[in-house]
């Protein structure tokens, strides 16, 4: 079982789900960048999700899409990602997973790429805009060198399409909650539920639900039906705001919902 | 097989469909609703007539021999996509991706728009089939063409300026795309040119097609044999595709794509992609594009807002690999030295789009001599582009040249 797998199984066996957390490697520095997963790992996040920032993140809403051009302008470079990954598995026992557009990916060497991830302690990539259809070059580096690889399902996809995403994945399946992109929301849509469910028919040991999840209320809802909540933007916009000390109190706040309310 | 007849998603290694998870119901629907009405006589007969009726086709072909004169004496024909409604070549893709929006029961449409020809494009289809509309611009480009902006907004669409990354069209197609993942239920995306996600590279080609399938039986027409050469200018590439399309299985018809140089292809200001850019993935296909080292886009440059984009269509990278077409930088300083020398030589005034291509055709002609023939698609109309062209040859201000 893979660390991301493990993480997960050994939340669900006392009794829970997972806390999964994004932040954007370089924000707002890369030294800062590696103390703010620290803290938020340090403070409840079971499963870490940096992101290598990316001059077109078409995925992304405005709070993280500042966040990553600012890492940008600062002279971020993929192989400070690498750095990154190393720096924070090097201080916390958590899985950390990168979460990256393809054509970065594919300008590295996909080879290259999954090798020095594997090298730097990473678990494994989130690949926002590549569906299995196109992978077969990260399907077979992925293979080689044993990453976690997460495909995304959305509520529009077909029973065939999700039977594709949890085939191919590794770690979990990233379900997205809504029709949309990242940012926080009131309401958690519930499509997300049905999209679960219908991913556990087609097999799903591990579903996680994303976008538009940001306090430790909406956190429990979803963990009723799912293995993992992530947030993104919530963290992001906190860190931007109130720095290291911030982020570390949001993520204490949202693994609250970790836990069953008594 | 025949070149003419590749249907994507790939186009050699390029095209596929390099998106989140969440369009691809919406894609899948598109491809499956292009492929029907392709087939349907009903939705052929309904988009003939509009163009017959609306746009204004067919458009002419025009012979320049002032203007030629000056490219090495080579005989020069214009295909006048300028004349049809809306000014470009643009309204040809729109009427019949609107038509299908009506076909798939989708009420709001959404476009992105670089020098604004396919955002006016698409707010008067909007206009005309009672369709929502909300355009994408980049705030640069808002600026720079100002006017179309209140063409759009005049029409009844939308105008978002976009501030993100660049602010210019590659950041408002990254807009288009957010909006269109969050609205799929009710909004179709119609795409301006011949890059994206499949079906778009192959759905803008078949809609954008009629331009060369026009302009060889008109040349056949008019010269009694084939053009030694096409030429067009390429941004993503949708006016030149258009016009390529029915010559690429001649063999003996060269064929021409003229990107913008900016201030010059070995400079860093420029946006040509294919003289200059490698293979990587960009708004949903492989094809070349600008990009550094760790594939991250580089910002493009150009006079020409149009032509103003790091990426290029994937049918384009294919043909550029097979060697069947043959792709030039163009300068700003040229490109604008050739709108005047069309203005002046003949009485049209062209997008400054298209004079990239009046102006890799100059060069050509010198190259190809006084017994070629060389087809150029014109593919806009240069009124949008008074501001620009007026603060170029300093002809607004006290000392306005009159020459």
């Amino acid at each position: 079982m893979t660390s991301v797998a493990s993480a997960l199984q050994l939340r669900r066996d006392n009794g829970t789900g997972s806390l999964i957390g994004y932040l954007p490697a370089g924000f707002p520095t890369l030294d800062e960048s590696v103390d703010a997963a620290v803290a938020i790992a340090e403070n409840g996040v079971n499963v870490i999700e940096l992101g290598l920032p990316y001059s077109d993140p078409v995925m992304d809403g405005p709070v993280i899409q500042q966040a990553t051009q600012k890492a940008l302008a600062n002279g971020f470079r993929l192989k400070h990602g690498f750095d990154a990954v190393r720096a924070i598995t090097a201080q916390v026992d958590v899985p950390v997973l990168l979460m990256t557009y393809w054509n970065p990916v594919v300008q590295y060497g996909v080879d290259r790429f999954a090798d020095d991830l594997a090298a730097a302690g990473g678990a494994g990539l989130i690949t926002p805009d590549l569906i299995p259809d196109e992978a077969e070059p990260w399907l077979n580096a992925s293979e080689r060198t044993g990453l976690d690889r997460v495909f995304l399902a959305a509520p529009s996809s077909t029973r065939a399409r999700l039977q594709q995403a949890v085939d191919s994945s590794r770690g979990f399946v990233y379900a997205v909650s809504t029709m949309g992109i990242t940012g926080a929301r009131t309401d958690v849509d519930s499509a997300a539920k049905s999209l679960v469910a219908r991913l556990r028919e087609v097999g799903a040991q591990n579903a996680c639900v994303g976008l538009g999840i940001s306090t430790a209320d909406q956190v429990r809802e979803v963990l009723e039906y799912a293995d993992g909540a992530i947030v993104g933007s919530a963290l992001v916009k906190a860190l931007a705001t109130g720095g290291i000390d911030s982020v570390a109190s949001v993520a204490r706040e949202l693994s609250r919902g970790t836990r069953a309310p008594n | 097989m025949a070149l003419r007849d590749e249907t994507g998603p790939y186009f050699g290694e390029f095209g596929g469909r390099f998106v989140p998870e969440s369009l691809i119901a919406a894609l899948d629907e598109l491809s499956e609703a292009w492929e029907l009405a392709k087939l349907d006589p009903a939705f052929s007969a309904e988009l003939t007539e509009l163009h017959k009726t609306y746009t204004g086709r067919p458009s002419l072909i025009t012979e320049v021999p002032r203007f030629a004169a000056h490219g090495g004496g080579a005989r020069m024909i214009l295909k006048r996509e300028d004349l049809n409604h809306t000014g470009s070549h643009k309204i040809n893709n729109v009427l019949g991706q609107a038509l299908l929006t009506k076909r798939i029961g989708k009420t709001r449409v959404i476009a992105e728009t670089g020098a604004g020809q396919h955002g006016v494009a698409t707010a008067t289809a909007a206009a005309l089939f009672g369709l929502d509309c909300v355009i994408y611009m980049g705030e640069v480009d808002t600026e720079r063409q100002a006017l179309n902006v209140a063409r759009m907004r005049l029409l009844g669409a939308e105008v978002v300026a976009v501030k993100t990354g660049s602010r210019t069209l590659k950041d408002a197609i990254n807009d288009a795309m957010r909006d269109w993942v969050t609205n799929v239920d009710s909004t179709n995306y119609i795409f301006g040119t011949v890059a994206g996600p499949h079906p778009f590279p192959a759905m803008v080609r078949d809609l954008q097609k009629i331009i060369g399938e026009e302009a060889r039986e008109q040349v056949l027409a008019l010269t009694g044999k084939l053009p030694d050469a096409v030429a067009a200018c390429v941004g993503g590439g949708s006016n030149a595709i258009g016009i390529f399309h029915a010559f690429l299985d001649d063999a003996d018809v060269a064929l021409y794509g003229f990107e913008a140089a900016g201030e010059g292809a070995e400079t860093l200001r420029h946006a040509a992609t294919i003289t200059k850019g490698r293979p990587g993935v960009l708004h949903g296909a492989r094809s070349y594009l600008l990009q550094d080292e760790d594939g991250q886009t580089i910002e493009s440059h150009s006079i020409s807002a149009g032509l103003d984009y790091p990426g290029v269509g994937p049918e384009h990278a294919w043909l550029a690999d097979l060697g069947r077409a043959t792709y030039r930088p163009v300068t700003d300083a040229a490109a604008m030295s050739a709108l005047r020398l069309l203005s002046r030589t003949e009485g049209i005034i062209p997008a400054i789009e298209s004079a990239h291509a009046l102006a890799g055709a100059l060069e050509l002609g010198k190259e190809l001599g006084k017994d070629a023939t060389i087809l150029i698609n014109l593919s806009g109309r240069g009124d949008k582009d008074m501001e620009t062209a007026g603060r170029y040859f300093d002809l607004i201000d006290s000392g306005a040249e009159q020459s």
